[in-house]
């Protein structure tokens, strides 16, 4: 799509080729793990069970390697298309990094302070770095949106989410 | 007509306000969901699926498909006003439609654009009123071999009908299958692929995998471009509804068309966004406009719509009648079945007659909601778009870690959440479709099933799956289909030595110099060409002595040009897809 012409002329981190390598062989360790433990589990008949637990993840597997094998020849003879074209750029990363490690963080947060403070926190701080809101519409959202969220699932639909400390202090979980 | 009385009483059913009230706010939250990135038909109904815990089937499956169909609705107006496709299957809808938008028509590309969709939904309904009894009823004939034929032939038209590489398509449903397979197995109990982790021990669920595959990715997908939006305002004014309704209906052989490949392709499990560009593709092939196609051609919105809502609906047919799902969105309303506690499959029809006519006659009724609420609401939706990118990103990621927190109440799964977004994000690029991946972690275990009983009964002779002739020819069918890549590679591979034997290279597996000698060619030829347009001016600015006729030359020159710059275009997309 036309995404991709703007960060035509950034520096490319990787390669088609060499993301398309990484990750055939990421697919080739998927098959021998599955390939072992089908092992283990016996992909033979067994009399009175049929196929043995192990059969139809070991064929799924033994596919899986073939066509990854298959995947890996092409990425590194260059016969995959595109494959000289730049797989993301320094610029492109960076800005996928500034997403996923404050996502990872905030999946982190949860498990301490429950899901409304988190998201709260990690809302805010978000729209503080990256956005160019004034201070009073980051923490309406950042406030507000944890909030409804709240009324939303602890009082209409009765679906009870992790809440933490802040939650215990004001009697609400 | 049993089906007409059966339908009624669905009517019956549907027509309560409460449902009409959960129809609109389904509309409402689709097309929503169809505007912003980062949520889509499959993940955003995945993400809600868990508030409909404690309604009843009827009307939580009315209201999800409700979202789905506002979904589909809701793609068109981000590609006309933004160029943006909302959603993959409205991408051939950006061709003409963001064009028609740019020349000020974007009200007539809109009324064009959700018509469409309704017609092409209104036959897939009906195509399902009439024909989805008649399969369930042949299916109640089913054992295991057959079903398992089935779900080879489900997963064999991913292979035969993909766009990209095949092996990749394998690859990509290979590891669906393997993570479906993980956890407990339900025919002898044991524990498979857990390695000791507890929190393993009821597999991956695959509505982890969407939000995660789909959601995430796409978030880190906009991410990474910078996505800024700008776009035309529009409003739609009741007399250009008129005026357009007009026009569509001298379209009618394209219309017809497109809803015969969309309902098709929803069908066998080719899906939305193959089907779009099909029939965009054919529509330009037979259209007496053909040549002004991508410069804003009402046709060309008319095609990829109708296509794409024919296939997103009719791919409830499979989901109703087989238990198999035709798309990812699909797959998480037959989810939503298993969780409400009703088996998927042609007993539905038998057992819960008032549930499916209910569905079905909201499918009716939620397609006409979903066009009058997008013919006056759309200046609303396309605010949303106005709203910057570093409020919705967050507010977006919070929503998906909810939607994965409430599927199984699990911490684990909001990181799996992240790890399936992070796969998500590389395998799109890479174009390892993901389509199958999904709908193999939902079908592996009963494909699985199916096989195992089968050859259970069979004493493990594989001849039980050409035992009967019913079986025999699903299977062979799904051969073919899983084939096809490989009996087009060599149909292609005879082509190319009488090709060159014209003096014409091209096609796959070209020889290193061939590649080298294709490019000299090349470049000689720009070098040509652009010698010719040089002396082209100077000659017609030599013979030209008024400015009317130098004026006359220039829109001559500007139209070739266009038409030029228009066929590159078209053939750099064939070649790129």
């Amino acid at each position: 799509m036309s995404n991709n012409n703007d960060t035509q002329d950034e520096p490319a981190l990787a390669t088609n080729r060499t993301a398309d390598i990484l990750v055939a062989i990421f697919f080739l360790v998927a098959s021998a793990v599955v390939i072992y433990d089908s092992n283990r589990l016996g992909y033979g008949w067994r009399d009175g069970e049929g196929p043995a637990p192990g059969y139809f993840p070991f064929f799924v597997a033994v596919v899986m390697m073939g066509a990854s094998l298959v995947n890996l020849a092409r990425a590194l003879l260059g016969t995959e298309k595109d494959a000289g074209d730049s797989f993301v750029s320094k610029v492109g990363f960076g800005r996928v990094l500034q997403v996923l490690i404050p996502t990872i963080v905030y999946v982190g947060l949860i498990q301490f302070l429950g899901i409304y403070v988190a998201s709260a926190i990690f809302i805010i701080g978000f729209m503080l770095v990256f956005g160019r809101e004034g201070v009073l519409t980051t923490f309406a959202v950042g406030l507000g949106v944890p909030i409804a969220l709240y009324f939303m699932f602890e009082k209409w639909f009765l679906v009870p989410l992790p809440k933490g400390p802040l939650e215990a202090l004001l009697g609400l979980s | 007509m049993e089906e007409i009385n059966s339908l009624l009483q669905g009517f019956a059913v549907a027509l309560t306000p409460y449902n009409l009230v959960l129809m609109l706010v389904g509309i409402v939250l689709g097309v929503i969901i169809g505007v912003l990135p980062g949520l889509g038909g499959a993940n955003g109904v995945a993400i809600l699926l868990p508030l409909t815990f404690s309604m009843s089937p009827t009307s939580a499956i009315i209201m999800l498909s409700c979202i789905y169909w506002g979904a589909l609705f809701g793609g068109a107006i981000t590609s006309i006003l933004f160029n943006i496709p909302g959603e993959p299957w409205s991408v051939a809808t950006t061709f003409d439609g963001h064009p028609m938008a740019q020349k000020g028509r974007a009200d007539e590309a809109l009324t064009a654009a959700f018509t469409s969709s309704f017609v092409g939904a209104l036959v897939a309904v009906l195509l399902i009123t009439f024909l989805a009894p008649l399969v369930a009823r042949f299916a109640l004939k089913f054992g295991p071999a057959e079903f398992f034929a089935v779900y080879f032939l489900t997963f064999a038209s991913f292979i035969g009908m993909g766009k990209g590489s095949p092996f990749k398509v394998i690859a990509s449903m290979c590891l669906g299958f393997a993570l479906g397979a993980v956890g407990l197995d339900k025919v002898t109990g044991t524990l498979r692929m857990t390695f000791g982790h507890e929190e393993l021990l009821n597999g991956f669920d695959f509505l982890i995998a969407v939000i995660g595959l789909f959601g995430i990715g796409e978030i880190l997908s906009s991410m990474e471009s910078g996505l800024k939006f700008s776009g035309s305002h529009a409003t739609i004014r009741f007399d250009a509804v008129l005026r357009t309704w007009k026009t569509l209906l001298t379209y009618w052989a394209t219309s017809i068309r497109s809803c015969i490949i969309g309902c098709w392709m929803g069908i066998t499990p080719g899906g939305a966004t193959p089907a779009s560009f099909m029939s965009y593709g054919l529509a330009k092939k037979f259209s007496k406009n053909g040549h002004n196609f991508g410069k804003g051609e009402i046709e060309g919105v008319i095609a990829p719509e109708t296509a794409a809502h024919a296939a997103g609906t009719s791919a409830l047919l499979p989901m109703l009648t087989l238990g198999i799902p035709g798309s990812p969105t699909a797959a998480v309303l037959l989810g939503g079945l298993m969780i409400w506690g009703l088996q998927p499959g042609p007993l539905l029809f038998v057992e819960q007659k008032e549930f499916v006519w209910g569905l079905i006659a909201s499918m009716y009724l939620g397609n006409v909601v979903g066009l009058i609420v997008v013919l006056t609401c759309v200046p609303l939706f396309s605010a949303i778009l106005r709203v910057p990118f570093s409020i919705i990103a967050p507010v977006i990621l919070v929503i998906c870690a909810i939607g994965a927190f409430t599927v199984h109440n699990s911490m684990f799964d909001v990181w799996l959440m992240l790890g399936f977004g992070v796969m998500g994000y590389v395998f799109q690029k890479l174009d390892y479709p993901l389509p199958p991946l999904v709908l193999a972690i939902v079908l592996g275990d009963k494909a699985e099933e199916g096989f195992r009983q089968a050859l259970l009964g069979s004493q493990g002779s594989l001849t039980i799956f050409w035992s009967n002739p019913l079986v025999a020819s699903i299977m062979g069918l799904g051969a073919i289909l899983l084939f096809w890549p490989l009996l087009s590679w060599i149909k292609e591979r005879k082509a190319v030595p009488a090709m060159q034997a014209h003096g014409v290279v091209g096609g796959a597996g070209n020889s290193q110099d061939q590649i080298g000698r294709l490019a000299q060619l090349r470049q000689r030829n720009a070098e040509l060409k652009q010698k010719l347009a040089a002396a082209m001016i100077e000659h017609d600015g030599l013979q030209a002595t008024t400015i009317d006729q130098l004026e006359a030359d220039n829109r001559t020159l500007e139209a070739r040009l266009e038409r030029y710059e228009m066929e590159i275009a078209n053939s750099r997309k064939d070649r790129g897809n």
